[in-house]
């Protein structure tokens, strides 16, 4: 693709950059890509995205609560397929976005990654190539724009609706089929540029505490436990 | 109420055969409630939108939503319609003038917190002194809140335009509230010609997992986001927040254009395109424009008409495209203010060729003649008044 014509490209974009909406970038239609903003086949944008992730330092994927939480037998699937793509890239890592809430009054930035502040991440890690799946696409789109207003990081969007313009790449309509099939593109460009690796599990987070799932309970979710348990004539006497 | 089965949106509003029926604006609307799969209607009545909702509530009592009530003033019923909407379920309302003004500041955080749903606004005057007359005047106000905003000129626009809304406002990509406006009783209390799809027929459910924040849910963004949000701190990184947050409303505004031309073929309709003088109208002024558009035509004068269907998102490249050799634009306005001209003016390189006007309020008609004399100024015609006495 020509320079010119790549119209959203890794930051940092500046201050507050335009959306890509406003620069033109349309959503693709089924069976589409885009990349840098310029809607391709969608084998194409793969390609892009595989090299990104199996060249740039420190790749990483943010999966969102459409993965991590399983919902239902698709969202389960689709949460294995996201671990069989890791599995592939050299050294990558999984870095959550569980919810949504602000993380006050830090966030732990090996532990996760939040959209209202996902540069912090971003930047603590030092991650040049991600990829997003799984996240609601308002927050995916805050995400995208933040991370290219502010970081160097390229972004892939794997979206299971119709895709986001502020993504370098971004791949509609993807579940856990379409997902191995950008594994199986990403394998092919990895042997391509003559890459060994075998395939392993990404390393642990780091942050999070070995939990014992046989042996939790509601308190366990410390502030969050009366949302699980609302207690009959409870008194609240502080708000927050 | 007739059994009524599920149609995609494509087969309802572009390729269902259709009836034509004798109907005033505010039957235009209820037809379209009728077969929009709607859940929930809330309103405040006020003139001239008591007859609207009143329809839908017949509707209700037909069996075609599932729930119906009137609010206690509008700030409540647009709140309402937010937690509605926020639950899961499809809803309307409608509302004008003075009770458009009183939802406002509910109305313009809809956008914000996602929330897809179709709001008639059946225009009336504002100002004091206290009066009911259409005068659209209060448009100016929504135009600049994120949300889509339609302008229907007759009867067949607002059914259209609202039966279309909602899976404009349900698209993921968008997931916008959506207006549409008319001239409160030039549309809503007159009758007119409207083709109607066949009534047994609906549109889908609304999908509420199909969308880009979760539903349901009140404890996380963007419910939770009004008390305990990052917004609400003085740093940097709440205004970064807030900076995307609103970019991204109105992205979504612009990604709703492609739907708009796809069930409403474009945010404008033009009448003879290689015409020297254009008139640009939106909604009962369109009406008066297309008439005149008819008597220069009949003159032997070149006049086009560009009615402006969307004014949210506003079809700048339309409007520049269609005025790039214009030598005259007449932009006729039912509203003091004239807030379709600043928005033309804003659109195209050479505003100088905007006239500003002819322009009625607090509810005059809108002669097509006002509209001709202009006409005849543009193309340098001297015709001289007759005075009756």
């Amino acid at each position: 693709m020509q320079e010119e014509k790549k119209v959203i490209v890794p930051g940092p974009a500046g201050y507050n950059p335009q959306p890509a909406a406003f620069l033109g970038v349309d959503l693709p239609p089924p069976g589409r890509a885009l990349l840098y903003g310029e809607e391709v086949d969608e084998e194409v944008a793969m390609r892009e995205a595989a090299k990104a992730m199996l060249t740039r330092k420190n790749p990483t994927i943010f999966p969102g609560p459409l993965v991590l939480w399983g919902w239902n037998a698709a969202a389960m699937e689709k949460a294995k397929a996201v671990l069989e793509l890791a599995m592939e890239i050299p050294n990558c890592r999984i870095i959550p976005m569980p919810d949504y809430r602000p993380k006050y009054p830090k966030i732990d930035p090996e532990a996760e990654i939040n959209p209202n502040h996902p540069n912090l991440t971003i930047l603590h890690n030092k991650i040049e190539a991600c990829i997003f799946v799984g996240v609601h696409c308002h927050y995916a789109n805050l995400s995208l724009r933040m991370i290219r207003a502010g970081t160097n990081c390229f972004t892939i969007a794997l979206c299971a609706e119709m895709g986001h313009e502020d993504a370098m790449v971004s791949l509609r309509d993807q579940h856990a089929e379409e997902i191995r099939k950008f594994k199986d593109v990403l394998v092919q460009v990895r042997e391509e540029l003559s890459i060994k690796w075998e395939p392993k599990l990404p390393p642990e987070n780091p942050s999070l505490p070995k939990e014992d799932w046989t042996k939790v309970t509601p308190f366990d979710f410390g502030e969050y436990a009366a949302l699980l348990m609302p207690r009959k004539g409870e008194v609240v006497e502080e708000s927050e | 109420m007739p059994e009524q089965k599920v149609v995609e949106p494509e087969h309802l509003l572009l390729e269902a055969p259709r009836e034509r029926k004798f109907i005033t604006g505010s039957q235009a609307f209820a037809e379209a409630v009728k077969r929009a799969n709607v859940d929930i209607a809330i309103a405040y009545p006020i003139t001239p939108q008591s007859e609207t909702m009143h329809l839908v509530g017949d509707l209700y009592a037909q069996g075609y939503l599932k729930d119906y009530y009137r609010a206690e003033e509008e700030y409540g019923a647009m709140s309402a319609i937010a937690g509605a909407v926020r639950g899961g379920v499809r809803a309307f309302t409608a509302t004008s003038g003075p009770g458009l003004l009183r939802g406002l500041e509910a109305i313009v955080s809809w956008p914000g917190h996602r929330i897809p749903a179709v709001l008639g606004v059946m225009t009336r005057v504002v100002n004091a002194p206290l009066s009911i007359q259409p005068d659209n005047v209060e448009l100016a106000y929504l135009l600049h809140s994120g949300l889509i905003v339609l302008h229907a000129e007759n009867q067949q626009d607002v059914f259209d335009f609202t039966l279309a809304g909602f899976p404009i406002s349900e698209k993921v990509d968008v997931y916008l509230p959506v207006v549409v406006a008319t001239e409160g009783f030039f549309v809503t209390h007159a009758k007119g010609y409207v083709e109607l799809p066949p009534e047994d027929m609906k549109l889908p459910p609304r999908d509420p997992y199909k969308a880009p924040v979760p539903p349901t849910d009140c404890e996380i963004p963007p419910a939770r986001i009004q008390r305990d949000a990052p917004v609400q701190k003085s740093n940097f990184m709440s205004y970064l927040i807030h900076a995307v947050w609103q970019q991204e409303i109105w992205a979504a505004n612009e990604r709703s254009r492609k739907w708009i031309k796809h069930f409403l073929g474009g945010l404008v309709e033009v009448v003879n395109p290689d015409a020297e003088v254009f008139i640009v109208a939106s909604g009962c002024a369109a009406a008066q424009g297309r008439e005149a558009q008819r008597y220069a035509e009949l003159e032997g004068l070149n006049v086009g008409l560009v009615k402006v269907k969307s004014l949210r998102p506003f079809p700048t490249q339309e409007l520049r495209d269609t005025l790039k050799n214009a030598k005259a634009v007449i932009v006729p306005e039912h509203n003091i203010v004239g807030w379709l001209a600043k928005e033309v003016k804003a659109a195209i390189p050479n505003s100088g060729i905007v006239v500003d006007g002819p322009r009625v309020y607090g509810g005059m008609t809108l002669p097509v003649e006002l509209i001709m004399e202009e006409i005849y100024k543009a193309f340098g015609i001297k015709k001289e008044k007759k005075t009756l006495v």
